[in-house]
């Protein structure tokens, strides 16, 4: 009996990992939340896209309001495509919005918000990625949703969808406001 | 006209293949179990035609690629008209769907001539045998024909080109590395297909381990032959020098390796000493089972690689259930049929036995390891803990004192005796081979380096404990013969594969810790007239150049190189290349091989005013980790040809025989 | 999947077709070789974000060059290696230490190997211990029976 039992336990081992196997493909490993998830937005001093005498620090985001972070450059294609989702949540679901102009120019960046749009109250100038290696960024788009005393709430990598504004976005601002 | 219809050719073959694949699976199956000749007489015929047909497949593939017809959407996105025929040739198995038509004709070919060479066996072993390595071919069949078709066209409108092979395949590795491996995972499942005919049949004394042992050998010798090539094209390919990454694709096939070596053993102490009988059917399953996980992991998407094909998870859910259907129902015979009772044979400490049994668990142990390393972050996601990443570090960790411990016993093992070692006889033995092995590899590394290591000392202790005692074994053998010549002569085959193998295992450690813990890396900034020393040996610049090749432009260097202050020296042209058809920009190393070290130069960067970014490395017995993959696969081959597995191919069939004897008795009776 | 589209479109070619070449070969400066050791293990032993499965020392993508020259510039500023693990982990995740941490999730992972190879050694003495006394016990009977054959030789003659 206890030697049947041994030689049954290869074969409970090889179905556990199966199962293990069989969530990983509904899993992808790629899908990370962020580090900052439930933390403090990270302190910085950065001067303004709009104006470069204008210095911003943390306290941009501890005004009590719910705020959407979004970072963003002229070179990069998927951010021209989520400016209308981004027009969209600032001005017809009222979310404040702010900007971090990322690895990019002065003129590229406000070249952009003349040609696209400019949902965003005001953006922060971060060519040398101070600001965004502090946030773990690593690619553009990226967006987080920072509550009203400056804790970050959400996380979104990679382009906003309407479908994902609606789905995801959304559901989550009228949680955190 | 006929050319036009090549692919239709190829996916009709398949078809006809997967149906004679299905009676090779169930006839003979059948007819062990009901005891119907008939039946299990469609074994062999079926192997074969299998094999048949799905070569026509694949050389119908194979000609698709060489005749550039782009209207198969395989060609298209793999291949390309400017690439050169031998590439064309190996881009059939550079992307998925064509790798697993390749392991289907290997599983076709590997049952072909199982079927051919065991006239000897009894018939409801080899219908067995055929039977289950049927129905794998069944389930390899229907995956390519219901998820990854090769022959699927784009019709009506052909591009007018390819996407061209990825530049990083382009190489003589991909010629070489997948078809080695594939022969070495597809070779495993003869000896799973004995283990599990075995158990069905209950035949489970010693014979079967026997049958069982040239196959293994032979597919163990592929396996290690191409790991070995798959690092070496690592190694000059990729840019960094690096030769080893844990990485999963590349853990998926130590995992089959390790077990496969355990079952090896494992199978010599079933045949001489009928022991470990349910030890040795479980590795059977298991090398198997793991090569099938491996080709999972590869192609699921599940774990993140750089090796992985396209990630496709409607692929992974079929190979899954193809996994959990053949690993869970073998799994499940084994617990059933395996032996209750084992006949217990007897041996005691410090035997060849005893430390079979240790070598086996230790094997075992490393095969663990390796498979939780590189499933757990996997786990822990599955779990919701988080993603985590295993590495390299924890690997290295782990796995090199687990080598350092099995080095110990493999020291003792070929010396000791079947069932019994008097501990004062061992001592008597191996105390010289000991002492001179600390010594020396304590001593070399102060001799022949500039700084001692002691990880380097710790691994020439380890190989030259390995060989020393081996050296004392053959002189033990052949101290008593008339001439060395005579002594040797009598040695078999077997005892120098084995010899052989366990060499290849030291020159490997050697290897492997010399150039982890001497190699020197210097990353400068270099234009024409400058230069650099490492290791002695200065690196001049002599000029920056460009050139065009086939399929791509590329900006060249050219370095002189000198030792010392020698007057000889030679150049290394290193290039940067960028791919036409893709845009694909890639470094090609500038080598200079040699048994004691490798020069290595790469560009990295235009830094723009003239001069690049180079990577110059110097890389001191790196050849001899491969070298002893060699070394190892030569002495698994050799084994194969020992005398006592010889005798068996030319034996006839005693059925056979038998049938003749009475037929002609009837004769004469009717005459 | 949109995620997965803008995170790696650069390198959807090269996921498609199979390995990535990179090199990340640029040129640094230390003036103390200890340092540059130190610079060498930890970009060795961090994991790019974006990449499929590939240190930092060895990836061309953007973010790990910035976590490259992050590194040198804490190593000048005298952080330890702890440190230095510590700030990635902050800002990427435990995702980036190819070297887990030894923590409650990662309990089993450091432990089994050791665990089994305790639990080896044990196997080990039991089926040695039991195969002994078998083989002795066989021995004995082979020694009875010899001696009955002798006995019975010796009766007939």
């Amino acid at each position: 009996m206890k030697r049947r039992l041994l030689l049954l336990l290869p074969l409970i081992g090889f179905l556990a990992l199966s199962l293990f196997l069989y969530q990983g493909l509904s899993l992808n490993p790629f899908h990370r939340e962020s580090a900052l998830m439930a933390r403090d937005f990270p302190e910085f001093d950065l001067a303004t896209l709009e104006d470069p005498e204008r210095r911003v620090d943390r306290s941009l985001f501890t005004t009590g309001e719910l705020t959407l972070v979004n970072v963003w450059g002229e070179w990069c294609p998927e951010c021209k495509r989520e400016m209308p989702q981004l027009l969209d949540l600032a001005h017809r679901h009222g979310v404040r919005t702010v900007g971090i102009s990322w690895k990019d120019t002065r003129e590229k960046g406000l070249g952009f918000l003349e040609e696209f749009g400019n949902p965003f109250e005001i953006n922060i100038f971060d060519p040398d990625n101070e600001l965004g290696f502090e946030l773990g960024v690593f690619g553009a788009p990226e967006s987080f949703l920072v509550d009203a005393d400056g804790v970050i709430r959400y996380h979104h990598v990679g382009y906003i969808s309407p479908g994902e504004v609606r789905d995801k976005i959304l559901p989550e601002v009228e949680k955190w406001r | 006209m006929l050319i036009k219809m090549i692919p239709e050719v190829g996916h009709y073959a398949l078809v006809i293949a997967l149906l004679m694949a299905a009676v090779q699976a169930v006839m003979p199956l059948a007819g062990a179990a009901t005891r119907r000749p008939l039946w299990m007489a469609y074994a062999r015929p079926m192997a074969a035609g299998q094999f048949l047909f799905v070569a026509i497949a694949y050389a119908c593939l194979t000609a698709s690629y060489m005749l550039d017809d782009f209207s198969v959407m395989n060609v298209t996105n793999n291949s390309n008209s400017m690439l050169p025929w031998y590439y064309k040739f190996s881009a059939v198995w550079g992307n998925h769907e064509g790798s697993v038509l390749l392991w289907s004709l290997m599983l076709a070919g590997w049952g072909f001539f199982a079927a051919r060479y065991s006239r000897e066996l009894p018939r409801d072993m080899v219908a067995r045998v055929l039977g289950v390595l049927g129905m794998v071919c069944v389930g390899f069949l229907l995956f390519i024909l219901v998820t990854s078709n090769p022959f699927e066209r784009i019709l009506p409108h052909m591009p007018a080109d390819g996407s061209d092979l990825n530049p990083l395949l382009q190489d003589i590795g991909l010629i070489l590395h997948p078809p080695m491996l594939y022969m070495g995972y597809v070779g495993f499942s003869v000896v799973f297909a004995f283990a599990i005919a075995a158990l069905l049949g209950g035949r489970l004394d010693a014979a079967w381990a026997r049958w069982a042992r040239p196959w293994t050998n032979l597919a163990w010798a592929f396996l290690t032959v191409g790991i070995a090539l798959g690092s070496w094209w690592a190694y000059y390919e990729l840019g960094w020098g690096g030769w080893w990454f844990w990485d999963p694709v590349e853990n998926a096939s130590l995992l089959p390796w390790l077990t496969g070596t355990a079952l090896m053993h494992s199978l010599a102490v079933t045949e001489k000493r009928g022991a470990f009988k349910s030890w040795t059917l479980l590795l059977a399953i298991s090398t198997f089972s793991l090569s099938l996980l491996g080709t999972f992991l590869v192609r699921s998407g599940v774990l993140t690689s750089v090796h992985a094909f396209a990630n496709d998870p409607s692929r992974g859910f079929f190979i899954l259930v193809l996994l959990g259907i053949t690993v869970g129902l073998s799994l499940l015979i084994f617990a059933l049929r395996a032996p209750r009772v084992s006949h217990k044979v007897g041996f005691t400490w410090l035997s060849r036995d005893a430390l079979l049994l240790i070598n086996n668990i230790m094997l075992v142990i490393m095969t663990v390891t390796v498979l939780m390393g590189t499933v757990y972050p996997l786990l822990l996601d599955a779990l919701d803990l988080g993603k985590i990443s295993v590495g390299p570090p924890y690997f290295n960790a782990l796995f090199v004192p687990l080598t350092l411990i099995m080095c110990v016993f493999m020291g003792m093992g070929p010396v000791a005796r079947w069932k019994e070692t008097a501990p004062g006889l061992l001592v008597k033995r191996l105390w010289l081979a000991a002492a001179v092995a600390v010594v020396l590899g304590a001593a070399l590394p102060l001799v022949f380096a500039d700084r001692w290591s002691a990880p380097v000392a710790i691994g020439l202790i380890a190989a030259l404990w390995i060989v020393l005692p081996m050296l004392r074994d053959l002189y033990d053998k052949t101290r008593h013969a008339s001439s060395l010549g005579a002594g040797l002569k009598k040695l078999s085959l077997a005892y120098w594969g084995m010899q052989l193998g366990h060499l290849g295992v030291a020159v490997t450690i050697v290897g492997i810790a010399v150039v982890s813990n001497y190699e020197i890396e210097r990353n400068v900034r270099m234009g024409p007239g400058d230069s650099v020393e490492v290791a002695g040996y200065t690196f001049s610049m002599t000029e920056l150049t460009s050139r065009r090749g086939a399929n791509f432009l590329a900006d060249r260097a050219v370095l002189e190189v000198r030792r010392g202050d020698r007057e000889r020296s030679f150049t290394m042209t290193p290039e940067k290349r960028l791919y036409i058809a893709t845009g694909m920009p890639m470094t090609q190393v500038a080598l200079r091989p040699g048994l004691f070290r490798d020069l290595y130069v790469a560009m990295g960067e235009d830094l723009g005013d003239g001069t690049w970014a180079m990577r110059v490395q110097y890389k001191p017995f790196v050849r001899w980790m491969w070298l002893g993959g060699l070394l190892m696969a030569f002495g698994g081959v050799l084994a194969v040809y020992d005398k006592r597995y010889r005798r068996l191919v030319t034996a006839p069939d005693p059925e056979e025989a038998a049938l003749k004897a009475s037929a002609g008795k009837g004769k004469e009776a009717t005459a | 999947m949109a995620l997965i589209r803008t995170l790696l479109t650069p390198l959807v070619l090269l996921l498609l077709a199979g390995a990535v070449q990179a090199a990340a070969i640029e040129v640094r400066e230390f003036d103390d070789p200890i340092m540059e050791q130190r610079y060498r293990s930890l970009t060795a032993s961090m994991r790019c974000p974006t990449c499929e499965n590939q240190a930092i020392n060895d990836s061309d993508a953007p973010v790990s060059a910035d976590m490259r020259d992050r590194i040198y510039l804490l190593l000048q500023e005298g952080v330890s290696d702890i440190e230095i693990r510590d700030h990635m982990v902050q800002r990427f995740g435990d995702y980036v230490l190819y070297n887990p941490r030894l923590e409650g999730r990662t309990f089993l992972l450091w432990g089994l190997p050791a665990g089994l190879v305790v639990l080896g050694a044990i196997l080990v003495a039991l089926i040695v211990r039991s195969r002994k006394t078998a083989s002795a016990q066989a021995l004995s009977e082979e020694e009875r029976a010899r001696l009955q054959a002798l006995i019975n030789r010796e009766r007939t003659e």
